[in-house]
């Protein structure tokens, strides 16, 4: 541990060097560790057409189709499809909704994908209230509106 | 008319931030010396006119007088008085008054109270504090004005989101603001530094009591918008690595680094340019944080601001402020000459460490915090979570910790480890001794592990400066290190606790039913409706047994709040000293179960005893300089006058 042969006069441009390795090593650390953990935001569509690996945290949100939240019955899980027009998941949660998940409504589920295909959501995101509106599915309802528009027509 | 009373201080306010900088930089230039006696009343006089204006808007909001727009979109008459008062800073326009008003009440009683550094720095300090101000003086007048009235006014207002109708949360903004606007001031000291390229242990003196004043407001705040998360959302965790989160917690980071080099710089006259570094990084880092926070890029409850201009507002302010200091900084960094010198194993090398891994741990969560925006630029939706910022933090926090038990009690400048080996026999026996008791309980992850391992190791070995000291004698500061870094593995301890230790039942069950859920035997005797000021909810009276104990009843509610309409789950919490007991209500299903969800969670309270103690030390240390400050004042004083009555 004993550096004081290094002579004191390089001190300072060895803090310095000190400084910038930890940096730069903080810095590749994140790197790397955004790589591997970073979740991302799958539609149902893209979630159908390219899907994440088995056992990878992302998130998917869509619609909660109508008619399809079942309780199993333990009473604390329910499954439910997710859809946005094109495609649908079906995904698994335990636990308690938020209070403003329902039917035909949006939601973001955080969890990852299963082995069967079923979506495992550790967490759902509703809109909370009209202010309050996780930021992918401000975006997916605007999407649907126009779609909907479109289909109208 | 209070509406108007209020804009006119505001608009008074900023005239005079303008002079406060005007005549700073003249006089500083030389061009005016005269004007260099106005920049300490003008500092003063601004920091009241802008208390006068955020007093106007409170008195708006206790009204309820709905011709103000912020009032009607933000308050309800319905509403209790103390929410009230908490509305007029849950908002972006009063949260961004409250901000000028701390700056300017900062920058005044700086202008007051400081009177150890040369005129010339205090003068380029004033006037760095005036043009910070002048940026968000003209963000709220230009923008964001909050007294603005409606053409009609409203019949009633739209209310307050009902996630912040809570007593705790009520100030936790204004705490927060002290943390994040008080290291303006550091801020404005070190423009002031390199400006005059005064840097030393004088200007170390001065400017620690106020880094170290916002540092345990910053505290304060984090540990107790951690406590609400954890209550209120109702999901049993206590720190989700939420982008708000992480706004509040890179200034702490940058601040606790700037503490301890500000320390070194004020007994060694070391570390000059990376404490000014420090000092531009902490405050860039409140105002990053804020930007975050208000600019409406994150969708949270505390994004107010969704109007885009606002945004591109903040980040012109922020690449202004940020780029004018920085600039500056590469400008004199050179020039400021090197400090005194010192060892690898001594109290500053060891300060050396504390610094680079705070900073390695503030790069770790910035990087964390922003990749998603720079991600979304690129067009892909991505979110950083906890399986990212965990194991990337503990790298640079686990070293931090074992040099944090060894570092007081080196001496300065030279030291050899040997010398401490001793002391440090018994902490780390325990450390190890733990360790093996861990490895053995193969259920624990690998960082809650270390967590228990290191934590009671830290605690003791934090005690070890003391040993051989009279405590009666001790001073405070010496306390105050102490205090802070017991605090550090108390908190440590309640979070590897809670990680290793708690368990969880989520269950559908009839009225009547027992659940058991660790030591903890909880029957659903029955649910009631209940009614508050502003909601109804559905009241779950639950009876709780300890280990085959006396009964304690918890009542976790289901809230419905009418303005504006949202439910809210209120969970329920009983504490022992060995852990607390958790309740959240669910819904009922169709077969008429209630849903119900209970962690049993052993030495959780430790996180947040742990961090009011770190900020209990830092009472105690800034008391301790405060006081022995003003005691040097005084004897100087009383030294002079008898100078001058033997001279008559």
């Amino acid at each position: 541990m004993n550096t004081g042969g290094i002579k004191a006069k390089h001190q300072r441009l060895v803090l310095v060097l000190v400084a910038l390795a930890a940096l730069l090593g903080a810095g590749l650390l994140a790197v790397w560790g955004l790589r591997s953990q970073a979740s991302y935001f799958y539609l149902p569509a893209e979630m159908a057409a390219n899907p994440p690996e088995t056992g990878r945290a992302v998130r998917l949100g869509g619609m909660v189709e109508a008619g399809s939240i079942k309780t199993a019955a333990d009473g604390v899980t329910i499954r439910f499809m997710v859809g946005d027009g094109k495609a649908r998941v079906p995904v698994i949660f335990r636990g308690i909704v938020p209070d403003l998940f329902k039917e035909s409504s949006g939601v973001v589920a955080e969890g990852r994908i299963g082995p069967d295909g079923t979506f495992v959501a550790d967490n759902l995101l509703a809109k909370h209230d009209e202010r309050y509106v996780p930021r992918e599915m401000k975006d997916m309802t605007e999407q649907q509106a126009r779609a909907a528009v479109v289909e109208t027509q | 008319m209070i509406a108007e009373l209020g804009l006119a201080a505001l608009w008074l306010a900023a005239a005079l931030a303008v002079l406060q900088l005007v005549a700073g930089s003249l006089a500083l230039s030389g061009k005016a010396q005269g004007l260099g006696g106005v920049v300490r009343p003008v500092a003063m006089v601004q920091g009241g006119l802008a208390l006068l204006s955020f007093a106007a808007l409170i008195v708006l909001f206790c009204q309820t007088d709905l011709s103000v727009k912020l009032v009607a979109l933000n308050s309800h008459s319905a509403k209790p008085l103390i929410y009230k008062l908490a509305g007029t800073w849950g908002n972006h326009e009063g949260s961004m008054l409250l901000w000028v008003t701390v700056m300017g009440l900062a920058g005044g009683f700086v202008a007051l109270v400081e009177r150890r550094l040369p005129e010339a720095t205090m003068l380029a300090t004033l006037a760095g504090q005036a043009f910070v101000s002048i940026g968000f003086y003209a963000f709220l007048l230009m923008s964001s004005n909050p007294f603005e009235r409606l053409p009609q006014p409203a019949i009633e207002g739209q209310g307050l989101n009902p996630l912040l109708q809570d007593i705790g949360l009520a100030f936790h903004p204004p705490t927060l603001y002290l943390g994040y606007v008080g290291l303006s001031v550091a801020f404005s000291f070190a423009i002031g530094a390199l400006i005059t390229r005064e840097v030393g242990p004088a200007f170390a003196r001065a400017m620690r009591p106020w880094v170290m004043g916002a540092w345990i407001f910053l505290t304060i705040g984090i540990t107790a918008g951690s406590y609400w998360a954890y209550y209120e959302l109702g999901w049993g965790g206590w720190w989700f690595w939420d982008p708000v989160e992480n706004a509040s917690l890179m200034p702490w980071l940058a601040a606790t680094a700037l503490l301890h080099s500000a320390s070194v710089l004020a007994a060694r006259n070391a570390l000059r340019a990376w404490t000014i570094m420090l000092g531009v990084v902490a405050f860039s880092m409140s105002m990053v944080g804020t930007f975050l926070v208000r600019s409406g890029i994150l969708t949270s409850v505390h994004a107010f601001a969704v109007d885009p201009e606002r945004g591109t507002f903040i980040l012109a302010l922020l690449a202004i402020n940020i780029g004018a200091a920085l600039l500056l900084f590469a400008l004199r960094a050179a020039t400021v000459t090197e400090g005194e010198r010192f060892t690898v194993t001594s109290r500053e090398g060891a300060l050396v460490f504390n610094n680079v891994m705070l900073t390695g741990i503030l790069g770790i969560v910035l990087v964390g915090t922003l990749y998603p925006l720079l991600a979304e630029a690129m067009g892909s939706k991505v979110s950083v979570g906890p399986p990212y910022f965990n194991p990337a933090g503990a790298i640079f926090a686990v070293p931090m910790l074992v040099v944090l038990a060894v570092g007081p009690l080196l001496r300065w400048r030279r030291d050899s480890f040997s010398r401490v080996r001793g002391q440090l026999l018994l902490p780390l026996l325990l450390a190890l001794g733990l360790a093996a008791g861990v490895a053995f309980n193969r259920g624990i992850d690998l960082l809650p592990a270390i967590g228990l391992a290191l934590a009671p190791a830290l605690m003791l070995a934090s005690l070890l400066p003391l040993r051989a000291r009279s405590l009666m004698r001790t001073p405070l500061p010496i306390w105050g290190m102490v205090v802070a870094h017991f605090g550090m593995g108390v908190a440590l301890f309640g979070m590897a606790s809670d990680s290793a230790f708690s368990t969880e039942r989520l269950v559908a069950v009839y009225v009547g039913d027992n659940v058991g859920v660790g030591p903890w035997q909880v029957r659903l005797d029955r649910i009631e409706p209940v009614a508050g000021p502003n909601w109804t909810a559905l009241e779950a009276k639950m009876l709780a047994s300890y280990d085959g104990g006396a009964a304690v009843e918890i009542d976790p509610q289901a809230r419905n709040f009418w303005a504006p309409p949202q439910q809210t789950a209120e969970s329920a919490l009983l504490t022992r000293w060995n852990g607390q007991l958790y309740a959240v209500l669910g819904e009922q299903g169709e077969d008429g179960r209630w849903q119900l969800r209970l962690w049993w969670k052993p030495f959780v309270p430790m996180i947040w005893l742990g961090g009011l103690l770190i900020a209990l030390g830092g009472v105690l240390a800034l008391f301790g300089r405060v006081a022995s400050d003003v005691r040097r004042v005084i004897a100087r004083d009383k030294i002079a006058y008898r100078r001058q009555k033997q001279g008559r």
